[in-house]
Order: C-alpha cells, then sequence, then structure tokens
C-alpha cells in the first residue's frame, strides 16, 4: 500500500475514474475526477439524481472502490486494501449517516448506537457508557431505551448520527440526511451537524438536493456528468 | 458473546415464523430421540451380544431341536471353551400380551455363560436348591411387582406336562441385575432338569446352544468346525455369532434400522428445507441491514458468522428442546408394556443429535450466509 497525501488535507482524490456495468451497458458515472477536502471541513456536494454524488461519497468512506485512480483518506491509501483491512478501516475512520437512517429496528436507540462498538476491545460497560455519551450528544438520552417504530424521522436520524460519531471518527459522510425529514427536524439535524464540525472539529461530506442544506456546509461543489465545479450547472 | 444479543435480536423480528420454525425442528428432534430409542430397542441384544459367543441351532430353522448329546460334542471341538443348551419355553403369563422369554436353562452353565447377569450367592444356591425355582430379570419382576418367594403360573403353548397339564408353577426365587444399562433384564430362566422331567414328550431334546469360544478372532473358524462335525447327520447345525443371532430375530420384523434411518432421513430432509427456507428469507429481507452492517465496518466473514449464528441459534432451541422432550417420552418407559425391555437414549445418540443440529444450522444457513458474505455494500445500500 503506498502512503500519501498531506496533513491539511484529509482526503485527496486523484483522477478517479468510476464505471458500472449494467448487462452489456457501460455507464461512465465519474471520470477523472479531483478532489481534495482539508482536515475539519464541512462539505456539501450537490448535483441532480445520478450524477455520482453517492458514488463519490461511497468511495471516500471506503464501501466502493474506483474503477481507476486513488483515494488518500488521512495519509493512507484506501482503494487498495483489502476486505477485510478497509472494514476494520471504515469502523475505525468514518462515521455514516443515511438518508434513512438505517437502524436496526430489533435493537433500542441504545444499543444500535452500541453496534459499531462491537467491532471493538471495549467492555460491555464501556460500550454502554460511551454509546449513553454519543445519545446525550444528539439530545437523545432520555430515548436510549425506544425502539426505532418508537422515535419519530427526526429522532431516528439523530440516533443515526449518534451511531455515526460514536467510535469518534475523524470523517463524516452524510447522504442526504435531511432528504427524509421535514423542515424543523431537518435544520436541527443541519444544526447538530454544524455544531459536530465546529466544536468537535470532524471533517463533513454532505450529499444533499437541498440548497438551504448546503448553505450549512463551508464550502458547497457540484457534481455533474462526473465532473466537480463550484458552480451548479443547470 | 457479545454478538448473541445481535444474534437473537435478529430472531425476534417475525417471531411467528421463528417459532414455528423451531416448533418444527424440535419435532424432527422429537422423532429422531424416540426412533432412536426404539432402534436400540431391537439392536439392544446386537450390541451387548458376546464377542466370544456363538449360538449353534438346527439348520432348518430355530423351532427345530437339537439332541442335548450335542453338547459334550461341541466341547470337544479345539477352540470351544464351553457350551451351554437352551430353549425356548414360549408360555403365558395371565394374559398373552404379558409376553416375555422363558428359557429352561443349567442354572451353573448360564452363571458361567454370562458373567454380565449379576446374581447375588444367596439366590444362586437358592435356585440351585430349588428345582421348581426361577431366575428373573429385575426389569420383568418390576414389570409385574413380582417379589421373591413369589408362586408364578405359567401356561404352556408348547410344552404340555406328562399329567396333561398346561400350567407349570414356579417359585420366583433368584434375581439378576444387567451389568450394563443394555443387558436384557426381562428374562425368566427355569431349571431344565425340572422341565425335562415334567415335560410330556421330547425329553433330551434342546432348542440351541451358546457355545463360548476360547479366542474371539476364531469364532468364524470355530462356527464352521461346529458345523462341520454335524454335517450329513440328522440333525445339521448352523452356528453363527450371537449378535447375528440376534439380529436375525430382530430382522424378522423388518430391517429395523433401515426402516427408522430412512423415516429419519426424510423428516430431517424436510425440515432442512424447512429451516433453509427461514433462513434464505431472513438474510433476503435484510439485505439493507446487512449492507449498513458492513459499512459500519462489520467484515465479510463477520457477516457470515451472525447468519450461520442465527442459523444454529435456531436450530439449537429447537433441536435441544426436541431432544429434551424425547428424552422425557423415552424416561417414561417401555411403550409396548413388555417387548421393548432395553428402552433408553443412549449418551451416543444424545450427542449425535447434537451432531445433527450443528450439522443442519451449517447446511440450512450456509448459502443464505455466503450471500450475505458477498454482499456489495454499495450496491446493497441501493436496494
Amino acid at each position: 500500500m503506498t502512503d500519501s497525501g498531506t496533513n491539511d488535507h484529509l482526503v485527496k482524490v486523484s483522477g478517479v475514474d468510476k464505471v458500472f456495468k449494467r448487462g452489456s451497458e457501460v455507464i461512465h458515472v465519474l471520470g477523472g475526477l479531483d478532489l481534495e477536502i482539508p482536515n475539519g471541513e464541512f462539505l456539501a456536494l450537490m448535483g441532480p439524481s445520478g450524477s455520482g454524488k453517492s458514488t463519490l461519497l461511497n468511495l471516500v468512506g471506503g464501501l466502493d472502490r474506483p474503477s481507476e485512480g486513488t483515494v488518500v483518506v488521512g495519509g493512507k491509501r484506501i482503494d487498495k486494501l483489502s476486505d477485510r483491512k478497509l472494514a476494520a478501516w471504515r469502523a475505525r475512520h468514518v462515521g455514516l449517516v443515511f438518508q434513512f437512517y438505517n437502524l436496526m429496528p430489533v435493537l433500542s436507540a441504545q444499543k444500535n448506537v452500541e453496534l459499531p462498538l462491537l467491532l471493538t476491545k471495549l467492555s460491555k460497560a464501556e460500550r454502554k457508557k460511551r454509546a449513553s455519551i454519543a445519545l446525550d450528544i444528539v439530545g437523545l438520552s432520555h430515548r436510549n431505551g425506544h425502539y426505532p417504530r418508537q422515535l419519530s424521522g427526526g429522532e431516528q436520524q439523530r440516533t443515526g448520527i449518534a451511531r455515526a460519531i460514536v467510535t469518534d471518527p475523524t470523517l463524516l459522510l452524510c447522504d442526504e440526511p435531511t432528504g427524509d425529514l421535514d423542515r424543523k427536524s431537518g435544520d436541527e439535524i443541519l444544526d447538530l451537524l454544524q455544531a459536530l464540525n465546529k466544536e468537535q472539529g470532524k471533517t463533513i461530506i454532505m450529499v444533499t438536493h437541498d440548497i438551504h442544506a448546503a448553505a450549512r456546509a463551508t464550502r458547497t461543489l457540484h457534481l455533474n456528468k462526473g465532473q466537480l465545479s463550484t458552480e451548479a450547472v443547470d | 458473546m457479545k454478538y448473541f444479543y445481535l444474534i437473537f435480536s435478529s430472531l425476534k423480528r417475525k417471531k411467528l415464523r421463528t417459532s414455528l420454525t423451531i416448533l418444527s425442528i424440535m419435532v424432527a428432534f422429537i422423532l429422531f430421540g424416540y426412533l432412536t430409542a426404539i432402534r436400540q430397542a431391537f439392536d439392544a441384544g446386537v450390541e451387548v451380544a458376546g464377542a466370544d459367543r456363538l449360538i449353534v441351532r438346527h439348520k432348518v430353522s430355530l423351532i427345530q431341536l437339537l439332541p442335548q448329546s450335542y453338547e459334550a460334542k461341541i466341547e470337544r471341538i479345539e477352540g470351544v471353551d464351553n457350551a451351554a443348551h437352551s430353549t425356548w419355553f414360549g408360555g403365558i403369563y395371565q394374559e398373552p400380551k404379558n409376553f416375555f422369554a422363558q428359557m429352561p436353562v443349567e442354572p451353573e452353565e448360564l452363571f458361567d455363560m454370562y458373567p454380565e447377569f449379576i446374581i447375588s450367592d444367596e439366590h444362586k444356591a437358592a435356585w440351585l436348591e430349588t428345582r421348581t425355582g426361577v431366575l428373573v430379570g429385575r426389569g420383568l419382576m418390576d414389570r409385574f411387582g413380582w417379589k421373591v418367594g413369589d408362586r408364578i403360573p405359567i401356561n404352556a403353548t408348547i410344552w404340555t406336562k406328562k399329567d396333561g397339564g398346561r400350567t407349570w408353577e414356579f417359585d420366583l426365587v433368584a434375581v439378576y441385575d444387567g451389568a450394563e444399562k443394555g443387558t436384557d433384564t426381562s428374562q425368566f430362566f427355569i431349571r431344565y432338569d425340572f422341565f425335562d422331567e415334567t415335560r410330556a414328550g421330547g425329553q433330551g431334546l434342546v432348542g440351541w446352544y451358546t457355545v463360548r469360544v476360547s479366542d474371539p478372532d476364531r469364532a468364524a473358524e470355530v462356527a464352521a468346525a461346529i458345523d462341520a462335525e454335524f454335517a450329513n447327520s440328522a440333525q445339521e447345525t448352523k452356528a453363527e455369532p450371537e449378535g447375528a443371532f440376534i439380529q436375525g430375530f430382530a430382522n424378522q420384523i423388518g430391517n429395523i434400522g433401515f426402516i427408522i434411518m430412512s423415516i429419519m432421513s426424510a423428516v430431517f430432509f424436510t425440515i432442512l428445507l424447512v429451516a433453509g427456507n427461514t433462513m434464505a428469507y431472513t438474510v433476503r429481507e435484510r439485505t439493507n441491514e446487512l449492507a449498513v452492517l458492513k459499512a459500519i465496518g462489520f467484515t465479510d466473514r463477520g457477516v457470515l458468522g451472525l447468519v450461520l449464528g442465527e442459523s444454529l441459534a435456531i436450530t439449537l432451541v429447537g433441536g435441544a428442546l426436541g431432544m429434551g422432550v424425547a428424552w422425557l417420552l423415552v424416561s417414561m418407559g417401555d411403550p409396548t408394556d413388555g417387548s421393548f425391555p432395553v428402552f433408553y437414549l443412549p449418551t451416543f445418540d444424545l450427542f449425535l443429535g447434537l451432531v445433527l443440529i450443528v450439522a443442519m444450522a451449517f447446511i440450512a444457513g450456509i448459502i443464505p450466509a455466503l450471500q450475505a458474505q458477498r454482499l456489495q455494500i454499495a450496491d446493497a445500500l441501493r436496494r
């Protein structure tokens, strides 16, 4: 594995292509894409459906691999890691927030938040303590015994954020975190993400269609036809 | 251990489906346990049969008798350590359903031939002193609530008495226990001298011989020598190992082991489909959740392990309950009221049940588990 990148850039994506095959059809989603994200940045990624926003997020989060190019996060080239090492890297360095929360319906909020800690060597008591702290940060400590079906959409998303930050990752990847919420709940989630960025120094990449949500970020990039730009393309 | 709650929580997702699957597996293992005990009941004699013992009977059939004079000739054959004769009495105690084996034997030959029968010196002496006395197995005595000192009337179906009477009266003077769990303690031994003097006909004839060989490795050779000794005589013999003789007896009903194995195979195959179907649905319904687990850092093998763990949990609960119920049912005793004097679930088969549980869990879960292992996170999250 080749290490590269600089300390002031947490994420460095260079010359990345991503090609999908659907039967005989070949779809070029990203083409020769370059991106650098400094430590502590709150980046909003916008673009029309199918522009490759989620694909880019997946590549940076080690959920997928590029067809060409390199992805370096925190000085480590992750696109060449083995599946097992990549899983361990994700568990340690990445927090994921999904549009539809993706909580385990059979687990309480507390147990959902504890899930990533099962992969650590922490004791049961320590796991419980850290999950409680994460739920406290997102303002849900009073709902820790509730199951997802007993929580509102906003509360579920806050539980999802608590799960994402419980391992104290450097990078938070949010795929349309307010896409399934009403305006008020969405604003609360954006407040929370902003606080995590400003107060705890988390680097956040947020995919969104919502211009109001993007306005909370420190930088907004637009993705269209596999290319990034600072300007929206009609 | 820390993944247990994750596995058991997943099983609570569809409680009815999980319960029905567990119930199906439980029924399969009840059948396994109970049928195993029945097979064991048929095979019990075979398993405890002495490797150093042969049975010599009439070549035509067991009901044809052999001369008592054969005993001395058999004992002269090289490799023979001892020979003892027995005869089928075939009487009825009170009513035909109260079946048990009654056999006239020479007491001292019996003591010598069957060391697995544990008899006190006091009872041995009492039997030797009492011509009308009988030696009875503990299981048989308990079955009819007999005690030492009782007089037992038996109605003969084969052997009438010289006075024309069919009712023989015996005195219960001795009891034997089994040295092993599988030892048959349902037998009723009559003194041959009393039997031979009292029967109306057939004096000097016996049913078969039990022969102990000095070297079990030479049993086949000795059996051949015995048959050769009586070849071309009026009563030719067929000598075979005691285990094969008992197995032949059981096989008169049919190949019990094969029948039971066929039933169990069909049951397990069906249950395997049920359990496999449940696991396949479980994984298909949770594609997204499994992808999330992988996304937050669970490895491919970890997810494979979780799915196999769920499969094991279902089969373990169902299988353990089934084996437990089977054990309880078998502990209630012989369901045939006497035809299965040895009726229990052997420890080996309890372990075999455990192996089957694990095997069923693996076979039912492995394909869905591999599918879960191969899930591509990005693809699965889009579904």
